[in-house]
């Protein structure tokens, strides 16, 4: 199949992969079949890895490899980091609709405590870009109240922590009220920050809020982790009419990118291919997939072909992704940053179970970060989370 | 009509938006009987010394409490309203109590279930300010919020039906009682836990003052948040006067202080009592008004809505009110006194109002009854519509989850799990 031959590139920190962007839903379903053939015929094309252009109305041709460097000379686009990718994003939804606001702690005058929201104040003042008083929970409501009278709020949370304060109004408000109104008020807020296991925070700086956030119905979640797959979630987000809340990962902040110059936006349903594979589909997202990157080169050199999917949709699953991934490979490892106890692993894990039992080979495999508030000392916080050596041992040992 | 209500000795009532001098708070004398006439259990006596520190002299808004606005009404060159006005008064007031009695009615009958809280004896608070407003304005409740709803407008039909879970309801009987939603009339519900309300009414606020000053829009739409004297212990609410003040939004928010949370005496559960002082805290007046007068309350809030539609930023006018049923239809209401009771029954607001507009030869008792007749008519209509109605069939299960029902995702198949047939049924695997 022409997607070993890619194989071989595969594993650097950052993939030019552009994932599947159709709007139309007719291709969905020929969309796996798709991407394996027009892999072969990108490569021939362009040279080793170039990053496609991607655009609403054409169907996109995924180039699935992994590469070293962008090929800079036959693309377009800009070279940026994952913070200012976010910023463009969040920049360009202001710019096209007046109702978009920003609302959050030093989000203003301060540009963001990770600079995602710098000089926006300067361009939109300081109504449309709302340095808030820190009180989590009221500033929520009040941005769930704006989303019902007309505006369409993003709150960002300094640290997605701090968004435990605001719980009672993501749950109760933001997640019900579309239901408990009948329909008759809609709640397009997005709700950002950064969240993960950062270098020695401490523990409550440290925490990944998907798994708590995840059983809230009526809100989707996703999880971000390339400049490209950031602007395009965060503008998807925005023009969402549903709650999405946006999970930025505080070490992924960094990531260089070359991402198109046009708009464009990210399925906020859809699963990112990273790297086709046949032996063993790896499931995977935010900072995760990084290191399951770095094991794939480790893998790949030791002769297997892993097949890693960013999920990017924490909520809802993109189970057709996954599901095409699993008949083919029929092993499935899952690696995530978040808890092992009730995480969105233990949720996958179940999904995959209940939908795609007869297609598995052995038993879905899910690593996950210790049941342990993250410790502040560096080697103990390097042993909660999930490292690329112990993924190797995984995959080595689902594979046998 | 005089006020039964002895106030404590505030010596300066002062107008809400004056002018900075004579701004002084004199120390207050609290008799051991107490503002709080109804309740039986003596409010300790504060120290004057704390009142000392009032802000008199420092900053700008000049902010301190009010009491006794409006003393009394004497003749009739002062009165406070009119005919017609009288009249809808009476009638909303007439229609939230009727609409209550059968309620708890169709409660026992078996036709609505859950928790239901009635309004019964507090009708002054929510025809005073809510008759003020605009279909524009917006209002944001409790849990009792079926008279707050009727007042703004949202049809008896609609909110009986959505009280017996049927599909005409105002929210496709998916709320219930504890949440009147209404989109047409600005109703932004209905919230079950206490305090949770008043952040979106913040927003709502936030909404018009963004659409005046970003969008450059001509909005004077102005909020009032409705709450109890137990939401004022609660941390939201601290926030969000916090935020109202600082940038002064166009909100009033409404305290309805019936003295007991279920079973929780306010004396008992409040280190300072008197709500209204809390304003002034944080740059906003701070207002006390009987609220078993509805003319009373209607003046406070004619000021207090606008100073909010004129950008000079919200109140926090405090209602002493009272219910005369239970917390909800569950609650057996065995720790309030009886002398309590008895004593705001016979200020019951309505025999009040209809008082004031008989003596002062507004309207005739004939026009009274017609509009009791007319009432009773209309909610007995209602309880038939209700009755009438079809449950939500089974296919509303899934519908409303999400604004865009792309966000049950896609399922193995490829296609979005809305797109499969069984997702109109109710019966979709989501």
């Amino acid at each position: 199949m022409s997607s070993i031959i890619h194989g071989a590139g595969a594993a650097t920190a950052l993939s030019t992969f552009n994932p599947v962007d159709s709007k139309k839903l007719t291709n969905l379903s020929v969309r796996s079949q798709r991407y394996i053939v027009a892999g072969s015929e990108a490569s021939k094309k362009k040279s080793f890895g170039s990053a496609l252009t991607v655009r609403h109305s054409q169907k996109l041709i995924p180039n699935a490899v992994a590469t070293k460097e962008a090929d800079t000379s036959t693309s377009t686009g800009h070279e940026l980091l994952l913070f200012e990718a976010l910023q463009e994003g969040l920049e360009e939804e202001m710019d096209r609709d007046a109702n978009v606001c920003v609302m959050g702690e030093d989000v203003g005058h301060y540009g963001g405590s990770y600079k995602v929201t710098k000089g926006l104040a300067d361009k939109f003042g300081d109504l449309r870009v709302l340095d808030t008083p820190i009180c989590e929970n009221a500033f929520t409501g009040m941005a769930i109240g704006a989303a019902m009278t007309g505006l369409r709020p993003v709150i960002e949370g300094m640290n997605m922590g701090f968004l435990l304060l605001a719980f009672n109004q993501i749950s109760n408000n933001c997640g019900m009220l579309h239901y408990t109104s009948g329909g008759q008020f809609t709640i397009p807020v997005v709700i950002r920050g950064p969240g993960g296991v950062g270098r020695q925070l401490g523990a409550e700086h440290s925490q990944r809020l998907e798994s708590y956030f995840q059983s809230i119905p009526g809100i989707q979640m996703v999880a971000c982790s390339t400049p490209y797959n950031a602007k395009g979630l965060m503008k998807a987000a925005i023009r969402s009419e549903n709650p999405v809340i946006l999970f930025e990962h505080v070490l992924l902040y960094n990531l260089k990118e070359k991402i198109p110059d046009e708009d464009y936006i990210c399925n906020l349903e859809e699963a990112e291919m990273v790297r086709p594979g046949e032996h063993i589909t790896i499931l995977t997202y935010s900072r995760m997939r990084y290191h399951v990157m770095q094991a794939a080169k480790t893998l790949v050199n030791k002769g297997y072909d892993p097949e890693v999917i960013d999920i990017r949709s924490l909520k809802p699953f993109d189970l057709h992704t996954i599901g095409n991934s699993v008949k083919k490979t029929h092993r499935v490892l899952i690696v995530e940053e978040c808890m092992r106890t009730g995480g969105i692993g233990a949720s996958l894990t179940a999904a995959i179970n209940e939908n795609f039992h007869d297609y598995l080979d052995a038993p879905v495999m899910c690593l996950s970060s210790q049941d342990v508030p993250t410790p502040y000392a560096g080697t103990l916080e390097e042993w909660t989370v999930v490292q690329p050596a112990q993924i190797v041992t995984a995959v080595e040992q689902l594979c046998q | 009509m005089a006020t039964a209500f002895a106030p404590t000795k505030l010596t300066a009532t002062l107008p809400l938006h004056g002018s900075q001098e004579n701004r002084l708070v004199l120390p207050i004398r609290l008799a051991p009987h107490s503002s709080f006439l109804g309740s039986t259990r003596s409010l300790t006596l504060h120290s004057s010394r704390r009142l000392n520190h009032a802000h008199a002299t420092r900053r700008s808004p000049p902010v301190v409490g009010v009491q006794e606005v409006v003393k009394e009404k004497k003749s009739i060159n002062s009165l406070l309203i009119t005919k017609e006005e009288g009249l809808v008064l009476y009638e909303d007031m007439i229609l939230g109590r009727s609409f209550e009695d059968m309620c708890a009615q169709m409660y026992y009958r078996g036709k609505m279930f859950g928790f239901v809280h009635l309004y019964n004896g507090q009708e002054a608070v929510s025809t005073g300010f809510i008759k003020l407003l605009t279909k524009s304005d917006s209002v944001v409740s409790t849990y009792r919020d079926h008279v707050h709803a009727l007042s703004k407008g949202v049809s008896a039909r609609a909110v009986m039906s959505e009280l017996f879970g049927k599909v005409t309801g105002c929210c496709r009987g998916q709320g219930g009682s504890m949440h009147m939603f209404s989109k047409e009339h600005n109703m932004l519900g209905g919230f079950a836990f206490i305090g949770e309300g008043i952040p979106v009414a913040t927003g709502a606020a936030f909404s018009s003052k963004y659409r005046r000053d970003v969008l450059k829009q001509d909005c004077e739409d102005v909020t009032v948040a409705f709450f109890g004297d137990g939401t004022c212990n609660n941390g939201q609410f601290y926030e969000c006067l916090n935020m109202a003040a600082l940038w002064k939004l166009p909100i009033i928010f409404v305290v309805e202080n019936n003295l007991w949370a279920i079973g929780m005496s306010h004396l008992r559960a409040t280190s300072d009592p008197e709500i209204w002082k809390k304003g002034p805290a944080f740059g906003m007046p701070g207002v006390h008004v009987d609220g078993m007068d509805v003319l009373k309350v209607r003046e406070v809030a004619k000021e207090a809505v606008t100073r909010a539609r004129r950008g000079e930023g919200p109140t926090l006018v405090e209602c002493e009110t009272y219910r005369f049923r239970g917390h909800s239809l569950a609650d057996p209401d065995e720790l309030r006194d009886a002398a309590e009771k008895a004593k705001y029954a016979a200020r019951d607001p309505i025999a009040a109002l209809k008082k004031y507009l008989i003596e002062n030869k507004l309207v005739k008792e004939a026009e009274l009854k017609s509009i009791e007749k007319k009432i009773d008519e209309l909610v007995e209509e209602a309880v038939e519509f209700a009755d009438a109605s079809p449950q939500p069939g089974r296919s509303q299960l899934l519908e409303n989850v999400f604004a865009d029902p792309k966000g049950f995702g896609i399922g193995p198949d490829g296609r979005y799990r809305c797109e499969d047939p069984k997702f109109t049924e109710g019966t979709a695997q989501v």
